[in-house]
């Protein structure tokens, strides 16, 4: 097959404009958030139906043409990362809500539709769709579905995965599949298809409808402040809440450089005299959230803090929350560079993970903020260096390499919602077997046979592409987005 | 003669050797593990035990043979339970074969079913091969998800034989609101409206087999709130369509654990599972009704129970509608009646994970 036939089969799927080739239209393209990685494609094209997706995946298919797809390009892994010589299928103009039933709580939307507007449009019923990743502005339900991502507010409801009841997809071969129904019971009669299908990062093909749930919006929130002279407090802190019998919808730690950073950028009145900051919040009918409130209030004390906060109003709900989710930003600019990891450990093991990794810290001689979501034991360490410093960048990789090691050796993973990607890929043997390995290879090419959906994502694999500087996400750098 | 390997090597051993195998936990779910031809049964009731239960942590690993009965007194112990709410506690069900069912009972409203809380499987393909998906955490993002894969797999793609899962702290006080309607329209509206609502519940479950139609409202919190809650669901509800009757009931205890036993069925022979959504309750009534059969519907309307004897016109109807049923207690012919979605990819799933078809035809 050579390039011209492909373009001549891509113009007869698609409108010239919607196919892009030259290398202004391309770069855009060319990373997601893990700047680090950088390819250009062959070609992008916009579809505008769902149909000429799946025209577009029949030919890649038939030519032998490997393909991405992309939703915004937030991913934090190199997910959405092009493949050279492939076709990016960007998804963002099938971007409707097709269906929204409020008594049956749950809504139809297209792949591309942006996460926040699922809850947009839900609240005028009382409703919202609860998976929020800090990226909720910009980010598409089809790259969540991808990720299985997650967010603050995913310890009470669980993730994205959690949340799909439904999916119609295009496989890599051309088969169109539907799974689930409107039933909140619908997957997990055979087998749970949308479960197999949700997290599998574009493996197995294109995600072209989705019907999520819905849930009522909280009649009543009550958020905590507490500050403690040390970060591994407020990590055990953390199993005391836990281990006390309730069951906040978020639970967050920050450390005092992100503490500091977040204060500089937000003023959301932190206690700035915190090396440990833990951020909880209850939700629910007003009278059970009081009545948790106050045996809340109570392991708080007990867990050795020296300052407690309950936001007064909505407003300081709101800057609080403001803070925390500016957080990772705002350490972003006090450094030229980072990485980023999201490795998790068993609750229980939080404290003992957060003593190591500022142990780490000391030993490379590299700062390391930590601003996560404690509540689901997963560590977001930022390991911040200078790029133009030679060598610097493979020291800070393998302080993160370490960090991941430990997160296995405590019994837990080497990332909870940012996948696996192009990044990690070469983590999955330290945590699966090859027997594991093996038979996650062959369910790919079972709908997959020529590998060409995300082809060298996920799997190890010998060669990597060249890492080049990691930086914050250019949306960020301008502050449309912020991470957690 | 039943087949009982005691640890994943006889598992495996016994995999290789045979043709044609039948999985069978705690054979409550009859009709699924009951041999209909020439396969042998293979009994996962030997491998059985809580490796792992850390109650700080909220997690728990236990071999697919044990049964929930075990599983729900060591966590009742801390004051935790399966949100999910398995069927069929008492009578011997395993957590095994609650997976390979799916079945989960009138709690799963509240945080979500069986899916919603499994955390890593380990299991023996038909090739023999042992294989780990998920993890130990409740948060875990590396590799396929073949954990909720197996979730309904009905041990048509391998033996599961350890899994881990998250449980919840178990609410300290329940209280259930019995109302009344004349019509089953009347009671969707009420739930419908309920739904809609920031009030909090963990099961809604409606009864058709009764006089009138009875709708069972689960409330579950700390005591001090409580009768404050339940009282103002009642008037809630009261106002927003007409009611009959409504009564309070403090002791509901052995009124769920009835339900969970599925005492309500059991002068019927077949038992079918139906996912349906809850629009589709008052069309599935008014055809189910012209059949000798009683029904059940829980979490508001998006599973209906249907205890019957004969089930022969049933996939003709389900098929109407485009729903899938799954047979769980009843005759072990083909256990899916009505339309199955997905089964290119199911048979696709088949080809890896068992090849030679030894674990029977999905
Ligand atoms: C500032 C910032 C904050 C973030 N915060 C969080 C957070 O709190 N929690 C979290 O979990 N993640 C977070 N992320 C990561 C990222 O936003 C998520 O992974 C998100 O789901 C990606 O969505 P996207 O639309 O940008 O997908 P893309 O990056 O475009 O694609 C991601 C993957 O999805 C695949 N894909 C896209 N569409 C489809 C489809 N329709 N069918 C099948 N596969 C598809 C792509 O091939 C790719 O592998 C953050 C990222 C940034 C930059």
């Amino acid at each position: 097959m050579t390039a011209q036939q492909f373009f001549s089969r891509l113009k007869k799927i698609f409108p010239e404009k919607q196919i892009l080739t030259q290398d202004v239209q391309l770069l855009p393209y060319e990373s997601d958030a893990l700047t680090a990685f950088k390819t250009k494609p062959r070609a992008v094209v916009l579809p505008e139906t769902e149909q000429e997706v799946i025209d577009a995946v029949r030919l890649c298919y038939e030519m032998d043409v490997p393909f991405v797809a992309r939703g915004s390009g937030t991913s934090l892994s190199g997910g959405s990362l092009p493949i050279k010589d492939g076709l990016v299928i960007a998804l963002n103009r099938l971007n409707k809500i097709v269906k929204l039933d409020p008594q049956q709580r749950i809504a139809v939307v297209q792949p591309g539709v942006v996460n926040l507007h699922i809850t947009h449009a839900a609240q005028v019923h009382g409703l919202y769709y609860a998976p929020d990743p800090s990226s909720q502005l910009i980010c598409t339900i089809g790259g969540n579905i991808a990720f299985n991502s997650g967010g603050a507010h995913c310890l009470k409801y669980g993730m994205t995965s959690n949340h799909v009841l439904g999916i119609r997809a295009v496989l890599a071969d051309g088969t169109v599949a539907e799974f689930g129904s409107e039933s909140l019971d619908g997957v997990g009669v055979g087998a749970d298809l949308v479960g197999l299908f949700v997290g599998s990062e574009g493996l197995f093909g294109i995600a072209l409808e989705i019907i999520v749930r819905l849930l009522p919006k909280p009649e009543k929130y009550r958020t905590v402040l507490a500050a403690y002279d040390n970060l591994g407090k407020a990590g055990d802190a953390v199993g005391q809440v836990v281990a006390s019998g309730l069951l906040p919808s978020a639970m967050e730690i920050m450390d005092n450089l992100a503490i500091q950073a977040a204060e500089a950028s937000v003023n959301a009145g932190y206690p700035q005299d915190a090396q440990g900051l833990l951020i909880v919040e209850l939700e629910g009918e007003s009278e059970q959230v009081e009545s948790e409130f106050e045996h809340l209030e109570q392991v708080i004390r007990a867990s050795g803090a020296h300052e407690i906060r309950v936001a007064q109003s909505d407003e300081e709900r709101t800057l609080i929350w403001k803070g925390r989710k500016g957080a990772f930003s705002a350490v972003g600019r006090i450094s030229p560079d980072y990485v980023v990891q999201d490795g998790v450990v068993p609750r229980s093991y939080l404290g003992e993970a957060l003593t190591e990794i500022s142990r780490l810290s000391k030993a490379y001689d590299l700062r390391v903020a930590n601003v996560f979501h404690a509540g689901d034991g997963n560590l977001h360490p930022l390991i911040l260096y200078d790029g133009k410093q030679s060598g610097a960048l493979e020291k800070a990789e393998a302080l993160a390499g370490e960090i991941l090691q430990l997160c296995i050796s405590l019994g837990g993973s080497i990332t909870g919602e940012h996948g696996v990607g192009m990044e990690k890929r070469d983590y999955m043997g330290a945590m699966f077997s090859e027997v594991d390995l093996e038979v996650m290879q062959e369910i790919r090419r079972a709908f997959d046979p020529k590998e060409i959906a995300n082809r060298g994502k996920m799997f190890p694999s010998g060669e990597a592409p060249a890492l080049k500087l990691h930086g914050m996400h250019p949306l960020e750098k301008k502050g449309v987005i912020s991470r957690e | 003669m039943n087949l009982q390997p005691t640890n994943t090597e006889e598992l495996q051993a016994v995999i290789l050797e045979n043709k044609s195998l039948l999985l069978r936990g705690g054979g409550t779910k009859t009709a699924l593990s009951t041999v209909a031809n020439e396969s042998m049964i293979l009994d996962m009731g030997k491998i059985n035990g809580i490796i792992e239960y850390e109650p700080s942590e909220y997690t728990f690993t236990a071999y697919a043979g044990t049964p929930l009965r075990t599983i729900v007194a060591a966590l009742a112990e801390h004051g935790q339970y399966l949100p999910f709410d398995p069927l069929l506690v008492e009578k011997g069900a395993t957590i095994g074969g609650t997976v390979a069912a799916n079945t989960s009972g009138s709690g799963r409203w509240r945080y979500g079913g069986v899916r919603d809380f499994i955390l890593g499987i380990r299991f023996v393909d038909g090739q023999g091969r042992s294989v780990r998906s998920g993890g130990k955490v409740v948060k875990n993002a590396a590799g396929f998800d073949l954990s909720k894969f197996f979730v309904g797999s009905i041990g048509r793609f391998g033996a599961l034989v350890e899994m881990t899962f998250k449980v919840f702290p178990q609410p300290r006080h329940y209280m259930t609101l019995q109302m009344t309607y004349a019509i089953l329209a009347n009671a969707m509206q009420a739930i419908f409206a309920l739904t809609t609502s920031p009030l909090e519940t963990d099961a809604v479950d409606i009864e058709t087999y009764r006089d009138e139609i009875v709708v069972l409202i689960r409330l579950g919190g700390l005591e001090t709130a409580l009768a404050g809650r339940v009282e103002r669901l009642k008037n809630f509800l009261s106002q927003n369509s007409p009611v009959e009757a409504i009564e309070i009931i403090e002791d509901d205890l052995q009124l769920w654990q009835s339900v969970n036993h599925l005492e309500w069925a059991s002068d019927y022979s077949s038992f079918i599972k139906v996912p349906i959504a809850p629009r589709q309750v008052e069309d599935l009534e008014m055809k189910l009704q012209l059949i000798q059969s009683k029904r059940r519907y829980s979490a508001a309307g998006n599973i209906a129970w249907l205890a019957i004897n004969d089930d022969s016109q049933i996939a003709a109807l389900l098929n109407d509608l485009q729903l899938v049923g799954l047979r769980i207690l009843g005759p072990a012919d083909s256990p899916f009646i009505g339309q199955l979605k997905g089964r290119d990819m199911l048979q696709r799933m088949k080809q890896v994970l068992d090849p030679h078809n030894i674990f029977g035809d999905i």
